[in-house]
């Protein structure tokens, strides 16, 4: 008995040692396995901020009083805000809002000495908030304290329980947070599917041995991608429809933007994620490698594109990350359109940067892959 | 550039790193022949078909094919050169006539020319029943058909294939030889490679590789002819021991047992050597019949390539 239980133990002693020494010699592999845990722990660590901070809005001040100067002094204060631009009227901030590029914009009255003694709110926010997360650190302001309007002597008319501002939720008054995140699962399945797909692609061929085969006709490096890419464009057109259609049905979520725009960003995205695969691509030996160099991506995708956690909300590096990820762009597109009935004139940085990421990665991608062995 | 000559080589030479694959190799492949490169595995033979079709860069060295010079001039090669891979290469699941268009549209074909030519292919490769089978279920001899018919759907000058009977039984490859014979006569230029002798045998010229040099090179009569030694066939018990005995002796070349007999190499300065084998070793040869015979391909092999068969 005990003699082949000892058997036994060799032949899986035999096993272990043969599956050690092959993952040793697999160099990506290993590689992720020390990779994938120290970039999950970095991004979860530092990246991920829930406490939002520094959100960007404007300032929309028709008092220019001195009241006025002590309230976004306090404001400034929380930390909550900041102000990055000042406009005349607050159809002008609406229309930054729409844009996507501030969060808020605070509108303060004329009369904001007589609403202080009016024990009246004293100014109005109006909020994007398409993003719960966003919104409710907005909302928190809501019963601000005044602190240095009563350091001012005004202290006699404060008393608890007031309201500081009134607030007006744009986009999302319900708060419902499926309203920001079926747009922004589009982004997060198009990265998935769209890297997996052209990346496992050709490097399947080069498993298989068709890529042999391939290299000694007259294709050309450029014209096998743009070839491996048009296919996977409908598969990415079609997932985005049953999302978006689904998101509308079952969840509601409105498409308040022009379709075509829609349409025309989507494409682009999808150019730039088959691109980005396409480069995987001809980094990865085989399907395996294909597929983890794919998570490597995925996962700051998730985590760093504003899907799940608000850009504003974390640290500069971080911020210079999520702006290479080609998701962070569509993220910011389709949500601007969509929820906000942005169009692409309003997100052309996001538009050019896509673009630019296509051309640059095709031609690197086609540079890359040789038609050659050596 | 002599306008019958498909394939020369200069000085070719690659290295992978610090190992020498192909080195120092002298070629010059008339047109409409078939030429192959016969070796063992890992002789380099892979490696000069790469160079050739300019799918690897020479560290050094020039190659002209068709006139052409190689690697700068290799894109527009292709559509002049068929190539079979070693492995298979066409899509496992794409049917054998989804294939064969794949193939055309690659290289061009006007839609009338491409469905002619299919339909020429699928008939000359005894595939016309299969073509809506997928490449991946058929058997090897008809993938090496489906490959080839592949491979000739452009007409192509030259035909360069690697290994293209490895995985064929021995009626599929006799079959499939008949095919490029078929192909020579029509004008094509073939060059192909094998580690079996009687294929090589049925080249018009040959270049014996090993380790990645050109051990010899010229017709398999010329070459069997020009064999620098003498073969002896012997016969009776012990065959294992006398063949021990034997290849110690400098001027023995080799020794191969084949059934019965032991094939023995001798050099070319014995005189006479059957005499010579029963003065040399006269207790072993007591009893035994020996028998001088001609050389064969394998002999011309085992010479250039120093005693392989001594084992």
């Amino acid at each position: 008995m005990s003699y082949s239980i000892r058997n036994s133990l060799q032949r899986i002693y035999a096993i272990v040692i043969k599956e050690l020494r092959q993952l040793s010699r697999d160099r990506p592999t290993f590689a992720m396995i020390v990779m994938i845990p120290l970039i999950q722990l970095l991004l979860f660590g530092f990246a991920i901020n829930t406490n939002v901070r520094n959100l960007p809005v404007a300032l929309v001040d028709n008092s220019h009083s001195e009241i006025a100067r002590a309230l976004i002094a306090d404001l400034h204060a929380t930390q909550v805000v900041h102000f990055i631009a000042d406009y005349q009227t607050p159809t002008q901030a609406a229309a930054a809002l729409t844009r996507g590029e501030i969060r808020a914009a605070l509108v303060i009255p004329k009369d904001i000495g007589q609403r202080l003694d009016d024990q009246r709110p004293l100014a109005q926010w109006l909020i994007d908030g398409s993003d719960t997360m966003v919104g409710n650190a907005l909302l928190g302001l809501k019963n601000m304290p005044l602190t240095s309007l009563e350091a001012m002597a005004f202290s006699g008319n404060f008393q608890g329980g007031r309201n500081t501002f009134e607030m007006t939720l744009f986009y999302n008054p319900e708060r419902r947070s499926a309203i920001n995140i079926v747009p922004g699962l589009v982004g997060v399945i198009l990265t998935m599917t769209m890297v997996l797909f052209t990346s496992a692609a050709l490097v399947r061929e080069r498993e298989r041995g068709n890529l042999e085969l391939l290299i000694t006709t007259p294709v050309k490096p450029m014209e096998l991608m743009i070839g491996k890419i048009v296919p996977y464009v409908f598969v990415g057109l079609l997932q985005m429809a049953i999302i978006l259609g689904v998101g509308h049905l079952i969840f509601a979520v409105p498409i308040n933007g022009r379709l075509d725009h829609l349409l025309l960003a989507a494409l682009v995205f999808i150019s730039a994620s088959l691109t980005l695969g396409m480069l995987i691509s001809t980094l990865a030996t085989t399907q395996l490698q294909a597929m983890q160099l794919t998570m490597f991506l995925l996962i700051p995708s998730i985590l760093l594109s504003g899907f799940m956690f608000p850009y504003e909300g974390m640290p500069t590096l971080a911020q210079w990350i999520a702006e290479v990820l080609p998701a962070t762009h569509f993220i910011r597109m389709i949500r601007g359109i969509v929820l906000r009935s942005a169009t692409l004139i309003d997100l052309w940085p996001d538009l050019l940067w896509l673009a630019c990421f296509t051309l640059l990665g095709l031609l690197l991608a086609a540079k890359r892959f040789k038609k050659r062995l050596d | 550039m002599n306008s019958t000559i498909a394939i020369q080589t200069r000085g070719l030479t690659h290295r992978f790193g610090s190992f020498t694959a192909v080195d120092n190799l002298d070629l010059s492949i008339p047109a409409k022949t078939i030429y192959g490169f016969l070796g063992p595995n890992g002789c380099g033979k892979s490696t000069s078909m790469r160079l050739i079709t300019g799918l690897l860069t020479p560290t050094t060295g020039d190659i002209q094919v068709l006139g052409m010079k190689v690697p700068e001039q290799s894109e527009a090669l292709r559509l002049r050169i068929g190539y079979m891979t070693q492995k298979f290469s066409l899509y496992e699941d794409l049917s054998v006539i989804e294939n064969l268009r794949f193939i055309a549209q690659i290289y061009n074909l006007p839609h009338q020319v491409s469905r002619q030519r299919i339909a020429e292919q699928l008939h000359a490769y005894g595939l016309d029943q299969r073509n809506t089978r997928l490449a991946g279920s058929l058997s090897g001899g008809q993938r090496q058909r489906l490959a080839l018919a592949c491979a000739t759907l452009h007409k192509p000058e030259l035909l360069v294939l690697d290994e293209p009977t490895s995985a064929v039984d021995p009626e599929n490859r006799r079959d499939f030889w008949e095919k490029l014979f078929d192909l020579c006569d029509q004008g094509t230029t073939i060059l192909v490679s094998t580690h079996y002798m009687d294929e090589a045998e049925r080249c018009h010229g040959i270049a014996i590789l090993e380790g990645g040099v050109k051990r010899a090179d010229g017709s398999p009569t010329q070459l069997m002819k020009d064999l620098g030694a003498q073969v002896v066939e012997i016969d009776g018990e012990n065959l294992r021991q006398l063949k021990q005995q034997l290849i110690t002796h400098p001027d023995i070349i080799s020794a191969a047992q084949q059934g019965m007999h032991l094939r023995v190499l001798i050099k070319e300065k014995i005189a006479e050597p059957l005499q010579w084998l029963e003065r040399e070793f006269a207790q072993a040869m007591t009893g035994r019949h020996l028998n001088r015979v001609r050389p064969s391909l394998e002999d011309v092999f085992v010479h250039c390539t120093g005693g392989e068969g001594r084992q």
